[in-house]
């Protein structure tokens, strides 16, 4: 949690009504069963209180009149514990029942709101997720969902139950005795400060414990991260120095958080007993002076007993739903972040040419692709995809005050491959991140097919580009699952076909269950430069029109490479190539090389045009300039 | 497997040993209240005598307060205790994880580290905390209630002979009904934690492809495996608390029904009856606890297990028994025979019969393909592995005959994959030695052609790195990460693919500072690129975990075909091909 996040949950969040409001709309498919739950819970409540105190006057009305005699008539004790019986079994049925519609209720919501979180952080653009870590949003699901969940299942159903109570409780003291009511009431307020004041400091120190916890677990992080380097510098005993000192603070942190949270229930607890007893003792004075009669008293202590419990539980109840609250803003902030936009209208369309040259639109995959553009008059025009792009005066700013790049202007005519040369922050993979509008420019147009790619709807402007980035970033799921994921409707031949063009497919087969070996997102039981090979394949199998290999060959090795060049020539055919590679092998025989230094382009031409010039090209070619 | 995580009580046991005893005292009191509050209503207020209520009242109050006092105490202990535990058994388990061996370290998985060390470590603190003070709670009010119970009447406490089986065997049903359908959610659990992980790290990849309906698809499908099993696994521990309130309402009916006819014939008093009623109201609520908490310990006991796991785990490497801890002659390797394989030394072997030595002071290169092993054949030097079969020399001695500590203070190897950590360059550097003078490490970085561009920070050697050394370029971590291994003067540097993100010409400058500065350092230089590694006095080419070729550049180029291969492939210098 970071300190902004602290800030706030110290106290109620301003507009934590918005946010109770908005849970509420979540439930809202559940809206009925709310409603019963409460009526169960209110039913529930009653027979609890109805039960234990008809006891009373049956003792006293059943029981008692009959003692001593001869043949007792014991008859009306027995219908009236049938009633009672009946009661009970109506209160442990509502009890079954609110808890039946709740595990319902409680499972659905969280459902409908890990989707919707899900659903939403699929459509926020890549700034998002540059601007924010994955253990922060990760946490949207773990954390905050999980105090969702408590204040859902528990906290409803009790802040209904001990409102009833003592609501209920309330009157009935009222109208036994208001003088003594008035007492109860006096204590009640110096009770709740007990409650306020523990409260208080049990949200301090959770929140310094949340803030430590958070504190410990980045380092963890980073240590495991960093466990081999460890190792080699024989710095554990550092290591452990660092840790111990954390470790110790959160222990105290962890501890008085711990002890204010705990020590809630005895307080109350006694302290109620202790308000029985003072109330006894006051009622007993009033009774002997101003004659208050001892049936009455005796349920009105009684009654009196029910209270702490209550006030208790809404108190420990508090605690949480704050927590809970602060928690469902944490996620409504990410489902109100605003998504990609995309006001593309030109759609990608299978068709195929018809008589008199007439374009006509089928549902064939295997036709040629479309850009469909409809003009405000509504005519269609048909233009086909080549995988033709050309930037013109681009300039592009991650924010306003940092330009990245400038007056970017090339070219790429379809089945030309383009290469991009420079330092490491100079610029090159912000120039693919902007064809596939990952990131939106801020002057100039980008024209995909002589289209403004502003105009393409962007699912289907990606859908004609693949992209492979030197992490490679596979899924949990089989190594044909995961080349498949180019292409969801690949056959089996396909994805083989694609394996082998990548030249992955000799050691796919030598593993022990081939193409159907499960492998895990992060793929620990794949070398990098073999998880390079399956993300080829996957873009293999995708068959787009424009082919991004961000250094997808920087830990292949060279004879590797060398192997599957072949394969990568095959792949490259007929396809706008756009190369960003270190190796300046690789990018040799580009038909343009882009050499881009702050920003700028500052050279383009072959490599023997770059090598005759003499330029940067030509100190990067032969090792007097250092890429860094 | 409590019994091992809870040696780690260690410093907090005689809380955890108050806490119960508190409790005890506190449960007492708390059952005798009840009684005073009995005789307050059927001596004092039936008969009106105020001299009674008050004495009494004050004796209530009086107990209250000790009662409030040994609660917060329980509190206190309680929190202390677990929370000492919470602190003793993350130590533990990071101390256990610094003296895993790499094997150790990929057998886990980091990520699964990081979970054990956070997660896992705060749902054990919570159930302990919980047994200590529930648990102990429960079986104590459990006892008194039935006790002060039988005193009142021994007869009608028959009633409890049906009652508290019938409450028993609910909730062992219960519970072992719903164990194992929680462990199934748990699992599910993780397996959607899982897909949001991947989803955050692979962004790029989703969006590229457009696959967001196929991974919302899979989110929902597995989002709903998740609510459907923590519906199922709810159901059934929702039987609870009814079967525990028609249980003891029927008790409370019977007993109602039996006493009232006890009283009819004068065997018992009606205050007596109300104090029973209220008793069995007590043993329920202390079953109650018993399974409210059996439920957190079923959910803690994954946690549990998962961290008994790490700490159950043997470091596969370990120092040599006997203390006499040589010391690195010299910077000399020999490997005999070695063969190596990750999977406890059974095949298949990554490595194979290697058989070469390198002399003090010599540089070796080490070439070939991806997969070939190279990386597994230098981690063997260091011993962050341990051979499966041969024997492996360094200074002339079996590394199983150093200490570790000796042994990678004189073997220093800069990994493929660079890890630098939050802190300034110079604390990174430091790594190396923490002793060393500014000298020394300005030294260090203009042997590895790394001064210059620190020297161009505005903050020279003080820059401060971020998490993972963010805000340096790939060539510059890698050239602080050999300045480091370089502080530790050591006797051999392996460079293992280091310097494959810096340029040519500037890797030529640091081989030749490597060769004239440390002339008596053994330099092996693991790389895909020919040029670095061609000057070396000795080139070592690997294919599949096999001694390809050993010998000079010259030698190789005559008779190594792979080598060749490599060579012709890089001179050329058309990777994709003509």
């Amino acid at each position: 949690m970071n300190e902004k996040d602290m800030q706030k949950a110290k106290k109620l969040p301003d507009n934590a009504l918005a946010t109770v409001k908005r849970i509420i709309d979540y439930m809202g498919n559940y809206r009925y069963r709310l409603i019963i739950v409460v009526f169960f819970v209110l039913l529930s409540a009653m027979t609890s209180i109805l039960g234990t105190y008809f006891l009373k006057p049956l003792i006293n009305d059943y029981i008692l009149p009959f003692v001593g005699q001869e043949n007792p008539d014991l008859s009306l004790l027995g219908s009236g514990l049938a009633k009672m019986g009946i009661i009970y079994l109506i209160g442990a049925l509502s009890t079954y029942i609110y808890n039946r519609l709740m595990v319902d209720i409680t499972a659905g919501t969280l459902h409908r709101i890990r989707t919707d979180l899900f659903a939403h952080m699929q459509t926020l653009p890549i700034k998002y997720f540059d601007t924010h870590t994955h253990g922060e949003l990760m946490s949207r699901y773990t954390n905050d969902i999980d105090a969702l969940r408590n204040m859902l299942s528990q906290s409803y159903v009790q802040i209904i139950n001990s409102g009833v109570t003592i609501i209920g409780v309330f009157i009935a003291m009222l109208l036994l005795s208001p003088a003594l009511t008035l007492l109860v009431i006096v204590m009640l307020v110096l009770m709740l400060s007990a409650v306020k004041a523990i409260g208080k400091g049990s949200r301090k120190y959770s929140m310094a414990q949340q803030a430590s916890l958070g504190d410990m677990n980045g380092y963890i992080e980073e240590m495991m991260e960093g466990q081999k380097v460890i190792k080699v510098f024989n710095y554990e005993d550092k290591a452990k120095e660092a840790f111990d000192k954390k470790n110790e603070t959160l222990f105290k942190q962890s501890q008085a958080a711990q002890t204010y949270t705990s020590v809630l229930r005895p307080i109350m607890g006694n302290l109620g007993y202790a308000l029985y007893a003072i109330t006894a003792m006051a009622g007993a004075f009033i009774s002997v002076t101003r004659g208050l009669d001892i049936g009455s008293l005796a349920s009105f202590l009684q009654y009196t007993r029910t209270f702490s419990q209550p006030i208790t539980i809404i108190s420990e109840q508090f605690n949480s739903i704050i927590i809970a609250i602060a928690g469902a803003e944490r996620v409504f902030q990410v489902i109100d972040e605003n998504s990609e936009v995309d006001e593309g209208s030109v759609t990608l369309v299978h068709a195929k040419e018809g008589m008199d040259n007439q374009i006509i639109e089928s549902n064939d995959k295997n036709d040629p692709q479309y850009w469909k553009q409809v003009s405000d008059k509504g005519e269609v025009t048909y233009t086909k995809v080549q995988g033709d792009i050309q930037f013109v005066d681009v300039v592009f700013a991650y924010d306003e005050e940092k330009t990245v790049l400038r007056n970017i202007n090339l070219f790429a005519k379809p089945g030309q491959k383009v290469a991009f040369v420079g330092s490491t922050g100079a610029g090159k993979t912000t120039i693919t991140n902007l064809i596939n509008r990952f990131y939106d420019i801020k002057e100039g147009t980008i024209f995909y097919d002589g289209i403004d790619i502003k105009n393409i709807k962007k699912d289907d402007l990606r859908s004609t580009l693949s992209l492979v980035l030197q992490d490679t970033h596979l899924f949990s799921g089989t190594i044909m699952e995961n080349i498949r994921y180019g292409n969801l409707a690949a056959s089996n031949e396909e994805v083989i076909a694609a394996a082998k063009l990548a030249n992955a497919d000799s050691f796919i087969r030598h593993l022990p269950k081939g193409y159907d070996t499960f492998i895990t997102g992060d793929g620990e039981n794949l070398s990098q430069g073999q998880r390079q090979l399956l993300a080829i394949a996957r873009a293999a199998v995708a068959d787009p029109h424009v082919l991004i290999l961000d250094e997808a060959t920087s830990s292949i090795d060279t004879r590797t490479e060398s192997l599957i060049g072949k394969g990568m020539e095959k792949l490259m055919e007929g396809r706008t190539t756009l190369v960003i590679a270190h190796r300046l092998s690789t990018i040799q025989n580009s038909d343009v090389i882009l050499v881009i230094e702050g920003g700028e382009i500052i050279e383009r031409g072959d490599h023997d045009k770059l090598i005759e010039e003499q330029g940067k090209y030509y100190q990067l070619y032969t090792g007097m300039f250092e890429l860094s | 497997m409590w019994s091992k995580v809870l040696k780690y009580l260690k410093g907090y046991r005689l809380f955890a040993v108050l806490t119960p005893i508190c409790i005890f005292f506190e449960v007492l009191l708390e059952v005798y209240i009840p009684f005073i509050m009995a005789q307050i209503i059927d001596i004092g207020v039936a008969e009106g005598d105020l001299d009674y209520i008050i004495s009494k009242g004050l004796q209530m109050i009086l107990m209250a307060f000790l009662a409030l006092l040994l609660g917060v105490l329980a509190a206190y202990f309680s929190s202390k205790a677990g929370s000492g535990l919470e602190k003793n058994v993350r130590q533990g388990l990071y101390y256990k994880i610094q003296d895993f061996s790499f094997a150790n370290i990929d057998k886990f998985s980091t990520p699964s580290l990081v979970t054990r060390l956070t997660t896992d470590i705060v749902n054990t603190k919570m159930s302990f905390i919980m047994t200590i003070r529930m648990l102990a709670r429960a079986p104590f009010m459990f006892v008194f209630a039935i006790v002060m119970a039988v005193r009142l009447n021994a007869e009608l406490s028959l009633v409890f002979l049906f009652a508290v089986p019938v409450l028993i065997v609910t909730l062992v049903l219960i519970t072992t009904k719903a164990f194992p359908k929680f462990r199934v959610m748990l699992e599910k659990y993780d397996k959607l934690n899982g897909v949001v992980q991947e989803n955050l790290i692979a962004t790029r990849v989703v969006k590229a492809f457009v696959r967001g309906d196929f991974e919302k698809d899979k989110f929902d499908d597995i989002a709903s495996q998740v609510r459907d099993t923590q519906v199922k696994a709810e159901r059934i521990v929702i039987w609870n608390m009814p079967v525990m309130q028609l249980v003891i309402y029927s008790c409370i009916i019977a007993v109602a029904w039996f006493g009232g006819n006890k009283i009819v014939v004068g065997d018992m008093q009606a205050g007596q009856l109300i104090s029973f009623i209220s008793y069995i109201t007590q043993i329920l609520v202390s079953l109650m606890m018993v399974s409210m908490v059996l439920v957190f310990l079923v959910m803690a006991r994954a946690s549990v297990q998962r961290i008994v796991e790490v700490l159950d785990e043997e470091p596969e490497i370990k120092n040599p028994k006997q203390g006499t801890n040589p010391p690195v002659e010299d910077g000399s390797v020999v490997f005999e025979n070695v063969s190596f394989s990750y999977s406890d030394g059974e095949s298949p072997y990554v490595l194979e019969d290697i058989d070469f030595t390198i002399e003090s002071g010599e540089t070796l290169g080490i070439i070939g393909g991806t997969g070939s092993s190279k990386t597994s054949l230098v981690s063997l030097i260091p011993r962050l592995y341990d051979v499966s079969k041969g024997r492996l020399l360094v200074g002339g001695k079996d590394v199983r005959e150093y200490n570790l500590d000796t042994l990678r203070d004189s073997v220093a190897i800069v990994l493929q994959k660079n890890v630098l950590f939050s802190g300034t360059i110079k604390d990174n550097l430091k790594w190396g030695n923490e002793h060393a003078t500014d000298e020394e490490i300005i030294e260090a970085c203009k042997i590895a052609m790394a001064h210059d561009f620190i020297m161009s920070f505005p903050a020279g050697y003080d820059t401060y790195l971020g998490q993972g050394g963010v805000n340096v370029s790939g060539g510059q971590k890698q050239r602080i990460s050999i300045a480091r291994s370089l502080l530790k003067n050591p006797k051999i540097i392996i460079l293992d693919d280091s310097t494959s993100a810096v340029d040519t010409k500037t890797e030529s400058s640091i081989r030749h500072a490597l060769r004239t500065k440390l002339k008596e350092t053994t330099t092996i230089i693991i790389s895909q690129r020919v040029s670095s590694i061609k000057d070396a006095d000795k080139i070592l080419v690997l294919d599949d975990g096999k001694i390809n070729g050993l010998g000079t550049h010259d030698e190789l180029m005559e008779n190594n075909k792979i080598y060749r291969e490599i060579y012709e492939s890089q001179q050329k210098g058309v990777a994709l091909g003509e």
